[in-house]
């Protein structure tokens, strides 16, 4: 008898059957609750369609039609670990925590991976993620195993903390659906430098659950760089406390298929979010940054920029949506998108969004889209500029604006090379 | 200040009267029997003593509606329409060709009186004959279609217009005179199964303007319907159809208006435009059905569909509208850009004041080479309105050099409204250029003090900055219009300022 594998969600749902009794925490009632009902979620909807306007222009359909297996075994031998931009960092393979490979220790808080520390994140896990509404945070709820749990104590300024996920080729699909949980106490401080690589067919559905409090900030920095057969669909739900500050850049390339979804809620007076973030795509590759912001309190302000460069068949989407409550009088919102198209056979599609259901606000959205602008070519060439070179000076000018705003320089090199790195291996393969 | 003047009287007319046109006129109808079926369309066909594939082209349609579902993406809400409830067909009587206007029913003139139409045209309106040959004296004369409920009931200036070629004549007339072209454009833009609304009034239209320019004709005359909802429960399904032809330019105007009444009544209209090459139509409305009481009880659902084809060459369509009634307004006036180098363009003003919803915008699809479009659309909420821009830029990937500006501007007056931009932009051209802005802000307080300082009061000042507000579109509109709209502009924004 041949046993046929399961496919997309009906596959992910059979090994929740099969595996719900031996999963992390698997005695714990409050979270067998909650995986229970991701479970029914996840069943009900499925992987979302391009019907559901959320995802019009991103199709999941490669990863709804594939047969993802999970790494069960603990990968052994020598794991290569990009270039460390932090003394710290906590060290994940195949989405499971590895103290051996982590340095985590004099720190001032507590980073370590969830799955030991499960008893402790009662309060914390699933507080912001929306199973009911977003299918991927219900298959992450549903089949997480590890994560990082970061908790700052109040008035600790944490530092550099960076965050390293690697995927490791098994030579076969596989899946793993990390939750990441971080919580700033009152006036404490953390930069998150975040980078996930590694190779082969991977399903990489990472969940982050961050809170922020009073007067805290937290800058997170995101390098999604996995190789060209990985799927990077990652969701973070964030909230932003009175005077507390989220600042979120990413820098996306590499994976054939990537997801950015940021949900972010400024629920305290004189909160802040900045999500600012480049997105790059060649030949086969498809990626998709999708925000959501809502204001739910007054005098709170927000300012996201997003950068699109398209190569080759490739496709970006940009999706952004600033949803101002009634109460959140006073809002200052801004957004801006902009899209470069290197190739005729590109394609970006863009859908920012206003919301408002306040009178005294200032929101404003603008997008772009073009091609290199031929003056500015023709500028640099008459000055004895050589094309490539000329075209590579435009490229970055317009990816690093997306980057510019960031203070820490050490977050700002290692955005920057990531930026850097990608459009050199673009003008090298054209 | 004349502005000023305007504004004074404005406001003391709106207050006098609020909703003006909101009178029934008692006139007697004819009605088709209440509810839908197939039936229903071959009475409506018959009634208009159709050709059999008309009739057969409505039957297509209405097969195709029962399979539809309505749309429910827009960000409006109201309680589920009953299309069984309705009458699909009502006509004022009316005696053949009046002779003069004493023949022509008392209570239709009254009508024309009270919307301000003037007593000439009126004459005109009417049909008395001999009446439209001379222009009043002073005005540029402007050539009036009317529909009354689901009929049209006259037409002006037909004979001068007849000497350039100009077809203009409602569309059931159309369908007896010039049924090739009929045949050949009724659809081609707006197509039966293209959605649920454009589907039901395939299926029962009952009339609505045509128009034709014929080739290098620069139509003479602003051409101009007037459309009006006067019976209770009644629909109106107007089909309106305008063709240039090579090098002929046409600018056409249309108004609406409807009694007040406590229960929604439904306005499906399909519109459809066609620019052959070097052609161009400037189609501007100015819409002003019953919105509804101050508590959103009542008013008109307008769900209407609206498209212009530029098919050929440097073509342009420019669809500039006005939109201050409807309870509900869900529309989106839309270019096809064929024709290389051909231009669409659309300005709006939409204000939503009490419990009045508008989801609005427009789509320009750009297929020809070096296509161009602009989009420029106000949005004002005041009381509990909620206005919503919806729209959508696409660039095919043969539209190399397209070119697309939007800018959607917003204005909050209170706290208790909400307004909402939701614009898609999907390119697939790398040569293509294509800009989006848009911004929400409130009247500023020192712009208000500014006003106030010098004597205004607090409504006139709103009303001047409302109208700065929309100049980019009003001045778009032809001069009689732009008048209009202007009062239209003041009259919704009427109790809104506190």
């Amino acid at each position: 008898m041949t046993v046929v594998a399961q496919t997309g969600a009906a596959g992910f749902l059979a090994r929740y059957e099969g595996l719900k009794d031996h999963l992390p925490g698997a005695r714990k009632p409050w979270l067998n609750a909650l995986r229970a009902d991701a479970a029914a979620h996840f069943a009900a909807r499925g992987f979302p369609t391009r019907r559901v306007e959320q995802w019009k222009y991103t199709d999941l359909a490669p990863v709804a039609q594939a047969s993802f297996a999970e790494p069960l075994t603990m990968v052994d031998g020598a794991i290569a670990l990009p270039a460390a931009n932090a003394p710290n960092r906590a060290v994940f393979v195949d989405g499971r925590f590895r103290a051996d490979l982590s340095t985590l220790d004099g720190l001032a808080f507590r980073a370590t991976g969830l799955a030991q520390h499960l008893g402790d994140a009662e309060s914390h896990l699933g507080s912001l993620a929306k199973p009911e509404a977003e299918p991927l945070a219900a298959l992450n709820t549903m089949l997480f195993e590890d994560g990082l749990l970061v908790d700052l104590p109040d008035g600790v300024d944490g530092g550099l903390l960076e965050l390293v996920s690697v995927a490791v080729d098994p030579g076969r699909p596989f899946a793993f659906h990390p939750r990441h949980l971080v919580r700033l106490g009152e006036g404490a401080r953390l930069t998150l430098i975040e980078t996930a690589t590694g190779g082969g067919a991977c399903l990489h559905n990472p969940v982050f659950e961050i809170d922020v409090a009073e007067r805290a900030s937290l800058t997170h920095g995101r390098m999604l760089q996995e190789g060209s057969g990985a799927f990077h669909l990652s969701t973070i739900y964030a909230r932003i406390a009175a005077e507390g500050t989220y600042d979120n850049f990413t820098v996306a390339a590499g994976p054939r298929l990537t997801r950015n979804e940021i949900h972010a809620a400024l629920v305290g007076p004189r909160a802040a979010c900045h999500m600012n973030g480049a997105q790059m795509a060649g030949e086969g590759q498809h990626v998709d940054t999708t925000t959501s912001l809502d204001h739910a309190a007054p005098d709170c302000a927000s300012r996201q920029t997003y950068k699109t460069v398209l190569a080759g068949r490739s496709r970006g989407v940009f999706q952004g949506r600033i949803h101002v409550h009634r109460v959140a009088q006073k809002t200052d919102g801004y957004q801006m998108n902009q899209a470069l198209l290197l190739s005729e056979e590109a394609e970006i599609d863009s859908k920012p969004q206003l919301e408002i259901y306040a009178d005294d606000v200032k929101c404003s959205h603008g997008a772009t889209v073009g091609a290199l602008d031929p003056d500015s070519l023709f500028y640099l060439r008459a000055r004895g500029i050589p094309e490539a070179q000329a075209r590579t000076m435009l490229v970055e000018a317009f990816l690093h604006e997306a980057v510019d705003t960031v203070t820490d320089e050490t977050l700002r090199g290692a955005l920057t090379r990531a930026l850097d790195a990608w459009w050199s291996r673009q003008a090298a393969a054209a | 200040m004349p502005a000023v003047t305007e504004t004074i009287e404005t406001v003391q007319a709106a207050t006098e009267s609020g909703y003006k046109w909101g009178f029934e006129t008692d006139i007697e109808m004819e009605f088709a029997p209440k509810g839908l079926n197939e039936d229903i369309v071959r009475f409506i066909s018959a009634k208009k003593n159709e050709p059999a594939w008309l009739l057969e082209w409505r039957l297509r349609a209405f097969a195709l509606w029962k399979t539809m579902a309505e749309p429910r993406w827009a960000a409006v809400k109201y309680p589920p329409i009953d299309y069984q409830d309705s009458y699909y067909y009502a006509a004022p009587k009316e005696k053949v060709g009046p002779k003069s206007l004493d023949e022509v029913d008392p209570e239709l003139l009254k009508t024309y009186a009270k919307l301000g139409i003037p007593l000439r045209e009126q004459e005109i309106l009417a049909g008395v004959e001999g009446a439209g040959s001379t222009p009043a004296a002073g005005r540029m004369p402007i050539a009036v279609d009317a529909v009354f409920d689901s009929v049209s009931v006259a037409t002006s200036y037909k004979e001068r217009l007849a000497k350039d070629g100009v077809i203009f004549c409602s569309i059931s007339e159309a369908v007896q005179e010039h049924p090739e072209l009929i045949k050949k454009y009724l659809g081609s833009v707006v197509p039966q199964g293209d959605n649920f609304f454009a589907a039901l009034n395939s299926a029962v239209f009952t009339d609505g303007s045509f128009v034709y320019i014929p080739k290098g004709v620069r139509c003479p005359m602003e051409l101009s319907t007037y459309f009006r909802i006067n019976a209770k429960s009644t629909g109106q399904f107007e089909r309106t159809l305008i063709i240039a032809d090579e090098g002929s330019q046409v600018s056409y105007l249309e108004g609406c208006t409807a009694p007040m009444r406590d229960e929604n009544q439904l306005h499906a209209a399909v519109v459809e435009l066609v620019a052959m090459d070097d052609a161009s139509i400037k189609y501007s409305t100015v819409q002003n059905w019953y919105p509804g009481d101050a508590e959103g009880k009542g008013g008109i659902y307008n769900f209407v569909t609206k498209r212009g084809a530029c098919r050929g060459a440097r073509s342009k369509i420019s669809w500039t509208q006005v939109e201050t009634g409807s309870a509900i307004t869900w529309k989106y006036p839309s270019c096809i850009l064929q024709g290389e180098e051909s231009v669409g363009e659309f300005y709006s003003v939409a204000i939503t004041n009490n419990y009045q919803q508008a989801d609005t915008g427009t789509k320009m699809f750009h297929i020809g080479p070096r296509t161009k479009s602009t989009i420029v659309s106000k949005g004002i909420s005041a009381g509990h309105g909620q206005n919503t821009y919806r729209g959508l830029v696409r660039i095919g990937a043969k539209a190399a050099g397209a070119r697309n500006f939007t800018q959607c501007d917003s204005l909050l007056i209170g706290d208790l409204c909400g307004a909402h931009t939701v614009p898609y932009i999907e390119n697939r051209c790398a040569t293509a250029k294509v800009e989006h802005e848009a911004t929400t802000s409130r009247i500023a307080e020192d712009q208000l003090f500014y006003c106030r300082q010098r004597g205004l009061t607090q409504e006139e000042a709103v009303g001047l900055i409302v109208n700065g507000f929309c100049r980019e579109v009003l001045k778009e509109l032809p001069m009689e219009f732009a008048v209009e709209a202007q009062k239209l502009l003041q009259i919704s924004l009427e109790g809104s300022v506190g």
